[in-house]
C-alpha cells in the first residue's frame, strides 16, 4: 500500500498519546479534532481526543465494544446533536473550519460529511428518489441535472449495472449489499468531502462485503473516507491509517501496516493479536 | 391426565375456544340482523281469512306465536295464533291483527288480490276494480285494471319526478335567492340607500314574478297527475278511489312467479337505498341518512387528520420527553374513554353556542333571530365528533411513528436535510400505514356514534340534503339524518313501530356495511402505503 507517511510522526512515549498524529500543520490535513472530549450526562465518552486526518485516504477506527468509536464518528457530522444530554467540549475542524462554532450551520457540515450506517437504511422511496433526495433537499430541482447526478453517484458506487433498469422500483426490493452500495450512492449524490462508515458491513455477507470495500478502494480518490469496523481483517485490507480506541481515548494512531505488524502501544498489540476486546 | 395438563394444550384450546366464541357471537348477531332485514322486502302471498263467526280478513302473513295460557302451561297441547299484516291503515287504523288459529274457518289465496304500496297510509291490500279519469271509466274489471295501471306507471312516475325537481331545485332556487336579497337589503333600508333598495327590489319582484309562474305550471301538473284514479275495494267491500300518483308500487303476489318476485324485491332493495324516507320514516328509502351518515364521517376525516398527525408529531418528534409529555400522554388517553354524551354537550355548550352563535352574530346579523350556525348543523356534529376521535389518531400516529426506524431520521439527517424535511419527506410517509390505522379506527366509531349527534345537528327528517345545486352547494350549517339516529328514531320514536320493525334491522344492516366500507377503504389505502413503505426482509 502506497501512502504518503510525511505527515505522520511516531507518537512520543512521553506524550500520553495525546496527539498521535502530526504536531506541525500540514495543508492535507482535512480534519482535526483538538481536545475533544464529549459527555453524556456525567458520563465521559470522549475522553480529549487529538485526531488529524489528511485527505483522500480511508482511516480505520478499530476498538473494542463501547470504546467511542461511533461517537466520535458521528461528532464529525454533529449528529450526536439529537441526542439528549450530550455536551462536547474541544473543537473538530474540517478544512479549517470549526465546525462546532455556534454560527455554523449545521446542514451545510452534514452535506459536506456524508454518513453510511451499520443497517443499511434506504428510504421507503424509489431507487431514484433515494439518490435524489439529497440534491433534492438542497435546492436541485431541474429533472436532468437530477438525471446526471442519480446515474453519476450509481456508476460511482458500482450499482448503476444492477439498478439502472429499476429506477422506478422501491429500493427496499435490493438486496442487502444492494442496499448499503445504495447508502453509499445517496452519501456521494450530496457530493461530500468526507463519507463517514460506521460498520458499513456488519450485515452483510462476505461476498457484499467485498464488493463494498472495492467500493471504498475506489472512492478513495476523491472522498476521505472514516471508517469504523470490528473487523480487524477489514480495517487491514482497505484503510490506509488505523486509530486504536479503547475507553474513549486513542491509543495508537498509525498508517495501518505499522499497526498491524509493529504496534508501538501493548494494548494495540494484545487488542490486535486477540488476546482480549 | 397429569401429562395432558403439562403439556399446556389445555391452554391452546381455550384460547382458541375464546375465540371461536367471540366470532360465533359476531357472526350470530350479523345472521339474525341479515335473517330479520333482508327478508322485509320479499312479497309474500296475500291470504283471505274467514272466521267462524263470517268476518273476513286479508293481508300478508307476519308470523305467529303460541297463544300464552298460563293455567295451561304443563299439557303438551298448544295454541297458536297468527299475525296479518292487513294494511289499509285508513280503513282500519292498525297495520296488524292477531287471529287465533282456532277461530280460523277457510283460507283461501284469491288470484285477484293486489297489494298497493302508496305514499299515503301504508299498504292497500285488496282487489282493483276501475280505472277512472273523472268521471270518465277508463277500464273495469281486474284484468284490464291492471294492464292500465302497468301502463299508465311509468309516465306517472316521470310526471311525480317532474314535479319534484321543480319543487326542490326551480322553487327552491328561487326563494333561495329571494332570501338572499331580502337579507341584503335590510341594512340597506336602514342605511337609507334609495337606488341600490329600489333595484334590489325590482330583481325580487321580478324574482316572485317567475316563483309565481312556475308555482302555476307546478299545480296544472298536479291537477293532470291526480285526475287519473284507480278504484279499489278491500275484502270487505269498501270501495275507496286513490288517485294513480300516489300508487308508489303494485304488485299481485299470489299469481307471480319467483322471477317476477324477485324483481319486485330488488326494486324495493333499490328504494331502501334510494330514496327518500316515507310516512313517518316507517316506509321507503334511507338515502338522506346513508348520505348524511357518509358526509359527516367524511367531513370529521378532513378535519381529525391533520389536527391529530399535527398534535402527535408535536408530542413525538419536538416536544421534550419529560413529565409534562407524560401528563398530556396520559390525558389524551384518558379522554378516548370520555363518554360520548360529553361531547354531546361541550358541542352544544361550546361549537352551537359559542362559535356557531358569535358567527351569526357577526355574519348573519340581518337574519336573527332565526340561528345560521348557531343551531346544530353537519359541522358541529362533525367537529364533535372530532374532538370524540382526536385520541385515537393521536395515540396511533404516536405509535406510528415511534415504529419509523431512526437509521432512517439520520439517514435523511446525514444528508443535510433539516428536521422539517426529515418530517416531511420520510417521516410522516413511513409512519402513514400507522396514521391510517387511527383513521380508521375514528371512522368506525364515528359512523356508530348517535349521542351526540342528538344534541349537535341530527334530525329525524332533513328537508334537503347538505350538498343541493343551490349556491353555495355545500350547506355545513344545515342540519342532516344519519343511520344511527334513524334506528332510533324508526324503533323507538315512530308511531307504528311493529310495522317499522323490519326497518330497523335493515337499516342497522345498512350501518355495519356502510361502516365495513368505509374501513375497507381505509385499510386497502393503508395496505397500498404499506407495500410501498415497508422494508422487504433480506
Amino acid at each position: 500500500m502506497q501512502t504518503d507517511i510525511r505527515q505522520l510522526r511516531r507518537p512520543q512515549s512521553d506524550d500520553k498519546q495525546e496527539r498521535p498524529a502530526t504536531q506541525d500543520k500540514h495543508e492535507d490535513i482535512l480534519i482535526e479534532c483538538v481536545d475533544l472530549s464529549l459527555y453524556y450526562g456525567d458520563k465521559r465518552a470522549l475522553i480529549d481526543v487529538n485526531l488529524d486526518i489528511p485527505k483522500n485516504c480511508i482511516a480505520a477506527f478499530i476498538g473494542p465494544s463501547g470504546c467511542g468509536k461511533s461517537t466520535l464518528l458521528r461528532c464529525m457530522n454533529r449528529l450526536n446533536d439529537l441526542v439528549e444530554g450530550v455536551t462536547i467540549a474541544g473543537t473538530i475542524k474540517i478544512d479549517g473550519v470549526d465546525i462546532y462554532h455556534p454560527n455554523y450551520d449545521v446542514t451545510t457540515l452534514r452535506r459536506n460529511v456524508g454518513m453510511v450506517f451499520q443497517k443499511s437504511n434506504p428510504f421507503p422511496k424509489s431507487v431514484y428518489d433515494n439518490i435524489a433526495y439529497g440534491p433534492r433537499i438542497g435546492g436541485v430541482t431541474k429533472k436532468s441535472h437530477l438525471d446526471e447526478i442519480v446515474q453519476r453517484s450509481l456508476q460511482r458506487s458500482a450499482l448503476w449495472e444492477e439498478v439502472k433498469d429499476r429506477l422506478d422500483d422501491s429500493a427496499l426490493g435490493l438486496s442487502g449489499g444492494q442496499q448499503q452500495r445504495l447508502c453509499i450512492a445517496r452519501a456521494i449524490a450530496v457530493d461530500p468531502k468526507v463519507i463517514l462508515m460506521d460498520e458499513p458491513c456488519s450485515a452483510l455477507d462476505p461476498i457484499s462485503t467485498e464488493k463494498i470495500e472495492e467500493l471504498m478502494l475506489m472512492l478513495k480518490d476523491n472522498y476521505t473516507i472514516l471508517i469504523v469496523t470490528h473487523n480487524m481483517q477489514q480495517a487491514a485490507r482497505v484503510s490506509d491509517y488505523t486509530i486504536f480506541m479503547l475507553l474513549g481515548k486513542i491509543i495508537e494512531f498509525d498508517l495501518t501496516d505499522k499497526i498491524f505488524q509493529t504496534p508501538s502501544q501493548k494494548e494495540t498489540e494484545a487488542y490486535i493479536g486477540g488476546r482480549f476486546g | 391426565m397429569r401429562d395432558f395438563w403439562k403439556s399446556g394444550d389445555p391452554y391452546a384450546w381455550l384460547t382458541g375456544a375464546a375465540l371461536v366464541f367471540s366470532l360465533l357471537m359476531v357472526a350470530g348477531l350479523l345472521l339474525l340482523i341479515i335473517t330479520k332485514g333482508l327478508g322485509f322486502f320479499w312479497p309474500s302471498r296475500v291470504v283471505v281469512i274467514t272466521l267462524k263467526d263470517g268476518s273476513k280478513y286479508m293481508g300478508q302473513e307476519a308470523g305467529s306465536e303460541p297463544i300464552p295460557t298460563p293455567e295451561k302451561r304443563n299439557s303438551a297441547e298448544k295454541k297458536y295464533r297468527i299475525r296479518l299484516k292487513i294494511g289499509n291503515r285508513d280503513l282500519y287504523g292498525l297495520d296488524f291483527k292477531w287471529t287465533n288459529n282456532d277461530d280460523i274457518a277457510t283460507t283461501t289465496y284469491p288470484s285477484t288480490a293486489v297489494v298497493v304500496e302508496r305514499t299515503e297510509w301504508g299498504n292497500m291490500y285488496g282487489f282493483i276494480t276501475e280505472i277512472k279519469d273523472g268521471e270518465k271509466t277508463l277500464a273495469s274489471g281486474h284484468e284490464a285494471s291492471v294492464s292500465m295501471i302497468r301502463a299508465l306507471l311509468p309516465d306517472n312516475k316521470r310526471l311525480i319526478k317532474k314535479i319534484a325537481a321543480i319543487e326542490k331545485d326551480d322553487l327552491g332556487g328561487i326563494s333561495a335567492k329571494i332570501e338572499r336579497l331580502r337579507l341584503k337589503l335590510k341594512p340597506l333600508e336602514k342605511d337609507g340607500k334609495a337606488p341600490e333598495t329600489q333595484h334590489i327590489k325590482s330583481t325580487v319582484e321580478d324574482l316572485e314574478r317567475q316563483y309565481r309562474d312556475k308555482e302555476s305550471s307546478l299545480i296544472q301538473l298536479k291537477q293532470t297527475i291526480n285526475a287519473t284514479q284507480v278504484v279499489t275495494q278491500s275484502v270487505e267491500g269498501t270501495v275507496k278511489q286513490l288517485p294513480l300518483s300516489s300508487v308508489v308500487r303494485f304488485y299481485e303476489p299470489n299469481t307471480m312467479g319467483v322471477l317476477a318476485k324477485t324483481a319486485v324485491y330488488i326494486s324495493k332493495l333499490w328504494e331502501f337505498v334510494s330514496a327518500q324516507p316515507r310516512e313517518a320514516n316507517t316506509e321507503g328509502g334511507v338515502f338522506p341518512a346513508i348520505f348524511g351518515t357518509i358526509f359527516m364521517v367524511l367531513v370529521m376525516s378532513v378535519v381529525v387528520m391533520p389536527f391529530g398527525v399535527l398534535a402527535a408529531v408535536y408530542l413525538k418528534e419536538y416536544a421534550k420527553q419529560g413529565v409534562m409529555v407524560k401528563i398530556v400522554r396520559i390525558c389524551v388517553n384518558n379522554l378516548a374513554g370520555v363518554p360520548s354524551m360529553v361531547f354531546g354537550v361541550f358541542g352544544l355548550g361550546f361549537f352551537i353556542y359559542g362559535i356557531g352563535g358569535t358567527i351569526d352574530m357577526l355574519f348573519f346579523k340581518s337574519s336573527l333571530p332565526t340561528p345560521t350556525f348557531g343551531t346544530g348543523g353537519v359541522l358541529w356534529a362533525s367537529l364533535t365528533l372530532t374532538l370524540l376521535t382526536l385520541p385515537v389518531v393521536i395515540v396511533s400516529t404516536e405509535e406510528g411513528l415511534a415504529a419509523v426506524p431512526q437509521d432512517i431520521k439520520y439517514g435523511s439527517l446525514s444528508l443535510g436535510a433539516n428536521r422539517f424535511e426529515t418530517l416531511i419527506h420520510i417521516i410522516i410517509p413511513t409512519a402513514m400505514p400507522g396514521i391510517l390505522t387511527g383513521l380508521i379506527l375514528s371512522i368506525a366509531r364515528a359512523a356508530g356514534e348517535v349521542a351526540p349527534l342528538m344534541l349537535t345537528g341530527v334530525v329525524k327528517l332533513a328537508p334537503s340534503l347538505p350538498i343541493d345545486t343551490n349556491f353555495p352547494f355545500v350547506h355545513l350549517e344545515r342540519k342532516f339524518m344519519h343511520l344511527g339516529f334513524h334506528i332510533y328514531d324508526v324503533g323507538f320514536q315512530s308511531p307504528n313501530v311493529e310495522a317499522a320493525k323490519p326497518m330497523v334491522y335493515m337499516t342497522t344492516f345498512l350501518l355495519i356495511v356502510i361502516v365495513v366500507f368505509l374501513n375497507l377503504t381505509a385499510i386497502r389505502i393503508r395496505n397500498h402505503l404499506k407495500k410501498k413503505y415497508t422494508s422487504s426482509a433480506f
